[in-house]
């Protein structure tokens, strides 16, 4: 590198993952404008936590949960992001990297961070459609499109059973992953068999009797477990149908995860002719043989070592960053890593080497009936390792006594009891300030202590924002809430985890949705039933939400619940602060007619609405309607064609447009007729929020599309489609979703755009804060990069309004005695 | 409205007379509805029929589930409703807050949700749930087998 170069360094960043971001911004915090950046990922969206993935499988999070670094994040930092195109090649003599699809740029330092792959085993039938790895979030889509027996584009599974429809999956591997993996298709519905070849599961992790009360826990959750099993063969012709054993037993199977490891992902450092051994050599300072490149993660081998664990990765980004940053002369040493298993319910820790042998000296505690199992092993009054089992709220007291290699033989009578006996005090007061909290992020107790002080949180979202503590694997959840409480006292509240849906629940919207979509719930009964409500019918804010989730889960099945919605959309009209109402009918694309002016007229003056007044979406609306009237005024302007608006409601609104090409000199398109077909299509959709469409035939873009909730921009050549953005009292400008050539794009595009939000949205939230909250890269990676997943979502949206389209104003016109008094009395 | 007469409130409540010829209300005067009117205005418990015997409205199947109907009264509109329970509680359709039509909130338990601003109230005693403070006055109403029968207010 020159250091003398006037200009900022060019850094190009090969990896858009954990280790390639979090150096990254390690980067930033030391030297933000030392570099102009650019990032390669071959993935088509922007950063998330790998670690998660495992409560993505299970149901528990969402994609959008896991973003850790949307494509704002980038912009934000004025960093180039290429997502979706992988490094081919890197020539190092001229110093510039090569995409797969062809893009170039040229680099003064360049930082490899390709991860790693699973092992998949050389197995006859290994490439049978039905083998899966886990290693990222399209794995876990895979899996999961197993785990929907109608939702496979290769037909039924073939081993369904009325207990398990979604059929059966095999997990090869009984290590951390594989048993994560298994957990979350468990979720799912599939009935799950993990093999492992080695007599105990998770055995570098895990002592055996430890591992025999895990495999216990699983079984108990109704995942078989075979130790000691090779597998021969995949079977199947054109799909995988199951797998054989080596000793002759046949298992039937819909899916095969292989979990039995990863390997780093070095193609490309050994075709650069970087020194590559199991990974690409790094020294201590992180550079490879190359002192331009250097690397970090799992795809490095340093001093022989490889790396799959979070912890470590986290301390090569500092110390790759001091080094290129020329901030410090810093070396990498590798420090002891804990493991926990993320399966809900299963409390592990693990950490250092439990296995005894000479000169070690085991301390055991077993708890049969609590299901409990804690075994120290000291060495030379050290604590040398750890495994707890069952309970393993004292880990971060242990794995600080581990990582401090402090002398603990006057503690020795009373260390099995963890420190609210050893230590005097208990869990996490006794921790001293330099005790490491977060081992994902590195994040010690003083510091959280310091955060809370200093900027006055109250919330563990608000320690995870400021500190990152916990913000990662969340397995020191429960050692940052301590802290919060033991900072706080009683002002704490520890509920406050996940937001919940209401007070009726401490289910979030999340949750809930996976439940009512994963345990076919089909009733707001069910779902107050299945998930444990404290109330015995829900409130006022519960039982709308529920009532649109499970609108939207089942089309056509579910029946609308018009208790438990707003006064507005029960009424189907805007009440006014007097008690009237106001009345508008739709005028698709914002075109109307003599006759339905002459409708309209004629109801202004048959009951005597007091005000008629054009609103901001192209349309008339009558104000000043009493409930009485409502029928009589819906049935007059039904009789000349005019349908609802939906002005009421959290639905499908406008569809605004300019008159366009066929009659304005700079119109490009005919975006009226654009408008129109987009409303035709999307009425009578119900969403999580309001929904506003516009359609602007040129550039100078007059039906203000860019603040819409999906903006239509006609250009010579075809249509530009903007999302997500909104007038009202914070503006926000759309991002470009796509272009397009043709209108039934524009259609499709639309519909999917839609449906996805109808599908992952809260309810209450706009598509504006929807898209801030997962990023736009998301949105565009399942509507835009992804065809078929676009036809899906754009084919499940027709089948939706297949049954949404239904006038509610001639519904409601025939049976208006609800609208009237129940009686007089005097 | 204020809260209501407690010797009215004894006298109406404990000895309710059910009407003879279920289904049909009172017939009242002209004269009687202005003067019932006025009295209202003025907060008087000197009610005419309306206070002083049950009088049917309809039937428990006019008001849906976790919904609410109307009924004109010299009081002013009262709200009725029906709980997921099948009970039946009625209430001044006039939040205390800022006036919203209690009938058209979310019922939910023994409670509804004021559609304006949320206000919760109770529909057994007409009390606002905290941090809110308000009441609504509440009226008699019963059911006679599945039909509801509404006296004056509590």
């Amino acid at each position: 590198m020159n250091m003398f170069a006037p200009q900022r360094q060019r850094l190009v960043i090969v990896g858009n993952g954990m280790a390639g971001i979090r150096t990254l911004e390690e980067i930033l915090t030391r030297a933000p404008q030392d570099f102009s950046i650019t990032v390669f990922g071959a993935e088509p969206h922007g950063n998330y936590n790998r670690i998660m993935l495992s409560p993505v499988l299970a149901g528990e999070k969402s994609f959008a949960d896991i973003v850790t670094h949307d494509r704002a994040w980038y912009a934000d930092r004025a960093i180039e992001l290429i997502a979706g195109e992988a490094v081919a090649e890197i020539d190092r003599t001229a110093r510039v990297v090569r995409g797969e699809h062809g893009t170039t740029r040229p680099y003064d330092a360049l930082l490899l961070a390709t991860g790693s792959d699973p092992i998949m085993l050389p197995l006859p039938g290994a490439k049978l459609p039905g083998v899966v790895g886990f290693r990222g979030i399209a794995d876990v889509e895979a899996m999961l499109a197993y785990c929907r027996p109608d939702g496979r584009a290769d037909g039924p599974p073939a081993t369904r059973s009325d207990a398990h429809p979604s059929g059966n999956a095999v997990v090869i591997g009984g290590g951390l992953l594989g048993l994560e993996a298994a957990h979350g298709l468990s979720r799912n519905g599939m009935a799950v068999t993990v093999l492992h070849l080695m007599p105990t599961l998770m055995e570098r992790q895990l002592d055996p009797v430890s591992a025999g009360l895990l495999r216990a826990d699983l079984q108990a959750r109704g995942i078989a477990v075979l130790t000691e099993v090779n597998t021969r063969a995949i079977l199947g012709e054109d799909r995988v149908t199951g797998v054989a054993l080596a000793d002759g037993r046949e298992l039937p199977a819909d899916l095969i995860v292989m979990a039995v490891g990863i390997r780093p992902s070095v193609i490309l450092p050994r075709a650069a002719g970087l020194a590559v051994g199991r990974g690409v050599q790094v020294d201590d300072a992180m550079r490879t043989s190359d002192p331009a490149i250097y690397a970090v993660g799992e795809c490095v081998e340093h001093r022989g070592a490889v790396f799959g664990l979070v912890a470590p990765i986290w301390d090569m980004a500092k110390i790759c960053a001091d080094n290129m940053t020329l901030t410090a002369d810093a070396a990498y040493v590798p420090a002891v890593s804990g493991t926990r298993l993320k399966v809900t319910g299963i409390d592990m820790f693990s950490a250092g080497d439990f296995s005894g042998g000479d000169g070690a000296e085991a301390i055991v505690l077993r708890d049969d009936a609590r299901g409990v199992h804690k075994r120290l092993v000291l060495r030379d009054n050290k604590l040398a390792g750890v495994v707890l089992y069952g309970d393993a709220a004292d880990s971060g007291w242990y794995f600080d006594l581990l990582k401090t290699g402090a002398d603990v033989s006057a503690l020795r009578d009373e260390l099995i009891f963890g420190p609210s006996v050893a230590g005097g005090t208990s869990g996490v007061e006794a921790l001293p300030d330099t005790a490491e909290i977060c081992g994902c992020n590195g994040v010690s107790k003083g510091k959280i202590l310091a955060a809370i002080a200093e900027h006055g949180l109250t919330t563990l979202d608000a320690v995870r924002a400021r500190t990152k503590a916990s913000s990662s694997c969340g397995s020191c959840t429960c050692q940052v809430e301590a802290l919060l409480q033991f900072a706080l006292g009683a002002d704490y509240d520890a509920t406050s985890k996940v937001k919940p849906l209401c007070k009726c629940t401490s289910e979030g919207h999340d949750a809930v949705r996976a439940a009512i979509r994963d345990r076919r719930l089909k009733s707001i009964p069910a779902v107050l039933r299945a998930l444990g409500w404290t109330t015995p019918d829900g409130c006022a804010s519960c039982r709308p939400a529920l009532n649109y989730y499970l609108l939207c889960a089942w089309p056509g099945e579910y029946r609308d619940d018009a208790q438990s919605r707003f006064v507005n959309e029960r009424m189907h009209a805007n009440i006014q602060k007097d008690g009237t109402f106001s009345v508008i009918p739709r005028m698709w694309g914002g075109v109307t007619s003599a006759a339905e002016l002459r409708a309209i007229a004629d109801a202004v003056e048959r009951y005597d609405i007091p005000t008629v007044k054009v609103t901001g979406g192209q349309r008339i609306d009558m104000l000043g309607v009493t409930r009485e009237q409502l029928p009589h005024v819906w049935r007059d302007l039904n009789a000349a064609g005019l349908v609802s608006g939906h002005a009421y409601g959290k639905a499908l609104r406008t569809v605004k447009t300019c008159v366009g090409s066929e009659w304005c000199r700079f119109g490009t398109q005919d975006s009226t007729a654009m408008g129109i077909a987009l409303e035709k299509m999307c009425w009578g959709s119900w969403t999580p929020h309001k929904v506003k469409l516009a359609v602007s035939g040129c550039p100078r873009n007059c039906a203000e599309a860019t603040i819409k909730d999906f903006g239509v921009v006609a250009v010579d050549s075809g249509w530009e489609l903007h999302a997500a953005g909104n007038g009202g009292i914070k503006v926000r400008v759309t991002d470009l979703l796509a272009k397009v050539a043709t209108e039934a794009e524009v259609l499709e595009y639309c519909g999917a755009y839609l449906q996805l939000y109808r599908e992952e949205a809260r309810y209450l939230e706009r598509t504006a804060h929807w898209v801030e909250r997962v990023g736009i890269d998301t949105v565009r990676a399942r509507v835009v990069d992804d065809d078929a997943n676009r036809a899906a979502l754009h084919e499940r949206f027709l089948f939706a309004q297949s049954f949404a389209q239904d006038d509610p104003w001639a519904r409601e016109a025939a049976t208006r005695t609800r609208f009237a008094d129940l009686a007089t009395v005097e | 409205m204020d809260d209501s007469n407690p010797q009215l409130d004894a006298a109406g409540r404990r000895h309710p007379t059910a009407m003879p010829g279920v289904g049909q209300p009172a017939p009242v005067s002209r004269n009687e509805i202005s003067r019932n009117e006025i009295s209202d205005d003025e907060n008087s418990p000197a009610d005419g029929d309306f206070a002083a015997a049950w009088q049917d409205i309809g039937m428990l199947d006019d008001i849906p589930r976790q919904g609410a109907r109307t009924v004109a009264t010299p009081h002013g509109a009262v709200a009725v409703f029906r709980t997921q329970d099948d009970q039946v509680f009625a209430l001044a359709d006039h939040c205390p807050h800022k006036g919203g039509k209690l009938s058209h909130g979310i019922v939910h338990g023994h409670a509804v949700t004021c559609p304006l601003h949320n206000w919760v109230i109770s529909l057994a005693d007409g009390q606002a749930a905290e941090p809110d403070e308000g009441c609504v006055n509440r009226f008699a109403v019963r059911l006679d087998g599945r039909c509801i029968q509404l006296a004056g207010p509590l």
